[in-house]
């Protein structure tokens, strides 16, 4: 392996969630866990629909899209019609599945995972513009937020050797 | 895989210094690569431990979740005991494989 991996290994991550689907928030979450649990420092940034994994009454009701989805699958492994996934209830349905698969995995609900993450040190931001635009106020947001950033309060912490920033 | 001795015994262990067989470990190795990650054990610590080796006697993949669930420790506590990396740490001076966790 490159030396250069070993001397000089990666510090922080900051990582940016713009997306409110199953997938897209716990792509997010998994990767700023990961990164605690090596004792890399994470700071998440969420904007746009990804405020929806901290927006409070939203959190822990994500869905996973059934129409336009061409890697949806049924549990056969069949391709899933996109027709099917406009029918009332199945979006719901499909979501409810993903998460009890996810639960048999150990993979917590939302609110929990962030939970984990600060636990770890990690650090969770809402993004300022996104809240105006969709008229949150900061009583709506999860408890433990660490704040609302613009984003040069972003950039601002994404100095420093070895931080990398990610977009899920 | 590797040879190396630790608190007087010689042991294989993997490239990242894992035992390799839980069955050799004993308190006086779980010291001294403790010692080598700088975490003085405390009574907590080898309540952690011992839940993890039995945990992986019994086959379960480990996650961070889990310890948190263990009525020992909450997560936050397990990052105060083996900062820098909880469950790999942990994983080390409990003498078990590396766990193959993302979560």
């Amino acid at each position: 392996m490159n030396k250069d991996i070993h001397e000089s290994p990666l510090k922080r991550v900051c990582i940016i969630c713009a997306k409110g689907t199953v997938e897209d928030v716990y792509a997010t979450l998994v990767m700023a866990n990961g990164a605690v649990m090596e004792g890399i420092e994470a700071k998440v940034f969420f904007t746009f629909f990804g405020l929806d994994a901290i927006t409070k009454k939203r959190m822990n009701k994500l869905h996973t899209a059934t129409v336009g989805n061409p890697a949806m699958r049924m549990p056969g492994g069949l391709p899933f019609p996109t027709l099917l996934g406009m029918i009332p209830g199945v979006e719901a349905g499909v979501s409810a599945m993903m998460k009890s698969t996810m639960d048999k995995l150990d993979i917590p609900p939302v609110d929990e995972f962030l939970e984990m993450i600060t636990a770890g040190g990690g650090e969770v931001y809402a993004c300022k513009l996104a809240m105006d635009m969709f008229k949150l106020k900061e009583e709506d947001l999860w408890d433990q937020c660490s704040g609302v950033l613009t984003v040069g309060d972003f950039y601002a912490m994404c100095g420093g050797e070895n931080t990398q920033i990610i977009f899920t | 895989m590797a040879e190396k001795t630790i608190a007087g015994v010689n042991l294989s262990v993997s490239d990242e210094g894992y035992l390799q067989n839980p069955d050799q470990w004993t308190k006086e190795i779980a010291e001294e690569i403790a010692g080598e990650l700088n975490i003085q054990l405390s009574d907590k610590h080898y309540e952690v431990i011992d839940f993890l080796r039995n945990q992986h006697k019994q086959g379960t993949p480990l996650t961070i979740r889990k310890v948190g669930k263990s009525g020992i420790v909450d997560i936050k506590g397990f990052y105060t005991l083996f900062p820098g990396g909880p469950l790999k740490y942990s994983s080390k001076i409990a003498g078990i494989p590396k766990p193959a966790s993302c979560v």
